[in-house]
């Protein structure tokens, strides 16, 4: 119990407006670590006012300055007890190089399931385009009513040298398009994990049918070079970010089912946060280099280019994809964001 | 749904932040659109010259501002102002972290990202408004998932106690060990309360106002007894008067203006919580 409250603050308030200026410093500049003596009078002072929010909150008389102890002592509790890396630092580049290969590689099980499931909503795709002649009409949307088409028309009609392409000149447009709208379906679907995980599963199998359906009708057409070299610039890109999409989605709805796991709800989202965050990282970057060889390149075919050139393309950029989220080399974790 | 979250420290502290409702969410919400809607028509005034040049390129360039505002505004937003954006700002609410620890990037991004799950259907937020109202903590799904909470941000203003108590002699300072028991037996929460229906009271009706001043002082006078003299012609308003006088003015701080004006520093600097 406080007897004199007007020596009580008196002696305490150098204490409380030193904790409050450190306090000021470290909410001002981003990423700013303090030197280990900076650190021990921190950790010092914010146990002193901890301890006279203490002696206040007992004590009728000053709402006000027990409210001000109590805002001083939040503040300085989450820079205290703040035992996870450093948020501050957030390096694009960085984060696409390391850390997204590392969480690829961490939540691999996830990426696995997607795959599955992709493969899956692809082969019912195949069979239902083999063998049902009005699947396709049932099954794909509006959006791609150009894909309902006779395959070897729209490759006549492609190959026509005064054939106008999708997106026309305008390149950069259609690129930017592009990426814009798979960057959204890519955090649709990661962000349908919520659902337990059931939103995102059924979007890869959906998607899965799709390219499962266009795939086997051209083929069945006799237009395997065509789609090959159609799809594969772009697509073996495009296609593996979705499902790293969805690979984040399956790993948001395991940590919210949390099944055979003993760690709370807090601690499994925490868990898994940082990893979220590096997989859209790495999805987006992805899709923005998707759509630029999609507008730029998957949309001249022969004569213009030769179809063995743009599977080559295709050939080389998933063999780099691989190497690069499997096997490069990358370093520890480290604290960079 | 609770209106405060409690954090008790490894130290045995506690302290509660108020916790944002859907309305004021909503509310803040509204705004940030309002800002996004100008920073849209902002991005493509600028870009009419350069379609005129370059429409390729201007186009493209304009189309991935659009989507970069729309997706990165709150993101960056809440990371530079810890957990604030404009309309947050103006609505005084701030995202934190649902343990009181410091907001890590990944939460904002992951809360951003989830948004679109939460304004199903159709942008309304219903997803978002009926998890915000059946969760223990007000949060929607992107604050589940992130671990995060929004709560109320506002800096506590100190009432005018000059105005309200208007410096006339208080009979209960007569008696030194009363005010200190007072002082002692008064909760915070019961001198707050004392100080409210005082700054609220010309906003009572008479006869609620003649009710509310006299069942506090019963109360009051149930915790401290002072001499009968003292209080017996005492209206009941100036008897919480006084006691208000007692437990939110010290002595020293009567005594010495320029010590008063010295104490209200901290509890105007402060609170950020």
């Amino acid at each position: 119990m406080i007897i004199d409250l007007p020596r009580f603050i008196a002696t305490e308030r150098p204490t409380w407006t030193e904790l409050e200026k450190m306090l000021d410093r470290l909410e001002e500049v981003h990423g700013r670590k303090m030197p280990l003596e900076e650190a021990r009078r921190f950790h010092l002072l914010y146990q002193k006012v901890s301890a006279d929010l203490g002696r206040v909150a007992t004590f009728a008389s000053e709402p006000e300055l027990k409210q001000y102890l109590e805002s001083l002592t939040a503040r300085a509790y989450g820079e205290i007890h703040e035992t996870r890396e450093h948020g501050n630092k957030f390096r694009l580049i960085d984060w696409f190089l390391n850390e997204f290969p590392r969480a690829f590689r961490r939540q691999s099980g996830a990426f696995v399931i997607s795959l599955v499931i992709f493969l899956v909503g692809m082969v019912f795709g195949g069979f239902a385009t083999a063998f049902d002649e009005d699947a396709k009409e049932a099954i794909v949307p509006g959006q791609f009513a150009h894909l309902l088409r006779d395959p070897a028309k729209r490759v006549a009609e492609e190959e026509h040298p005064k054939h106008h392409r999708h997106g026309g000149d305008a390149h950069s447009e259609f690129a930017s398009l592009l990426m814009t709208n798979n960057i959204r379906v890519g955090i649709r679907m990661l962000g349908e994990g919520i659902t337990l995980g059931i939103g995102t599963i059924f979007e890869l199998f959906y998607n899965g049918v799709i390219l499962g359906m266009v795939l086997v009708d051209f083929i069945l057409a006799g237009q395997t070079m065509f789609v090959l070299g159609w799809l594969m610039p772009h697509g073996v890109i495009e296609i593996p970010s979705i499902l790293i999409a969805g690979q984040g989605g399956l790993v948001l709805g395991k940590a919210l089912i949390g099944r055979g796991d003993r760690a709370s709800l807090t601690e499994r989202m925490r868990a898994i946060g940082k990893d979220l965050m590096a997989l859209t990282c790495g999805f987006a970057m992805m899709l923005v280099w998707a759509g630029i060889v999609e507008s730029f390149l998957s949309q001249y075919h022969e004569p213009v280019i030769h179809y063995w050139q743009k599977i080559a393309f295709g050939v080389v950029e998933l063999a780099v994809l691989i190497w690069f989220l499997g096997f490069r080399k990358v370093p520890a974790d480290s604290d960079t964001a | 749904m609770s209106t405060r979250l409690e954090i008790r420290t490894p130290e045995g502290i506690a302290f509660s932040f108020a916790l944002a409702g859907p309305v004021a969410r909503c509310l803040a919400w509204i705004v940030d659109l309002v800002v996004i809607f100008i920073i849209w028509m902002g991005i493509m005034r600028a870009g009419q010259a350069a379609l005129l040049i370059f429409p390729d390129v201007a186009n493209a360039v304009m189309m991935l501002a659009l989507f970069a505002v729309s997706i990165g505004y709150g993101l960056v937003l809440e990371w530079l102002w810890r957990g604030q954006t404009l309309g947050k700002r103006l609505v005084r609410l701030r995202v934190m972290d649902a343990d009181g620890l410091r907001l890590q990037f990944h939460q904002v991004l992951l809360r951003n990202l989830l948004r679109f799950v939460d304004m199903l259907p159709l942008g309304f937020y219903f997803v978002g408004g009926v998890a915000c109202l059946v969760s223990r903590r007000a949060q929607r799904l992107g604050d589940i998932a992130a671990n995060t909470v929004v709560v109320y941000n506002r800096k506590p203003t100190e009432p005018d106690l000059d105005q309200l108590l208007a410096g006339k002699f208080n009979s209960l300072r007569q008696h030194p060990h009363l005010e200190a028991r007072l002082r002692q037996r008064v909760s915070p929460e019961e001198a707050r309360l004392a100080l409210r229906a005082l700054v609220r009271r010309d906003e009572l009706e008479p006869i609620a106002r003649v009710s509310l001043f006299s069942e506090l002082a019963d109360h009051l006078k149930s915790l401290v007894a002072f001499p009968p003299e003292t209080i017996e012609a005492m209206p009941d308003e100036q008897y919480i008067r006084n006691v208000v006088d007692i437990l939110f003015r010290t002595r020293d701080a009567e005594a010495r203006p320029e010590a008063r004006a010295k104490r209200k520093e901290p509890e105007m600097a402060g609170t950020r919580g």
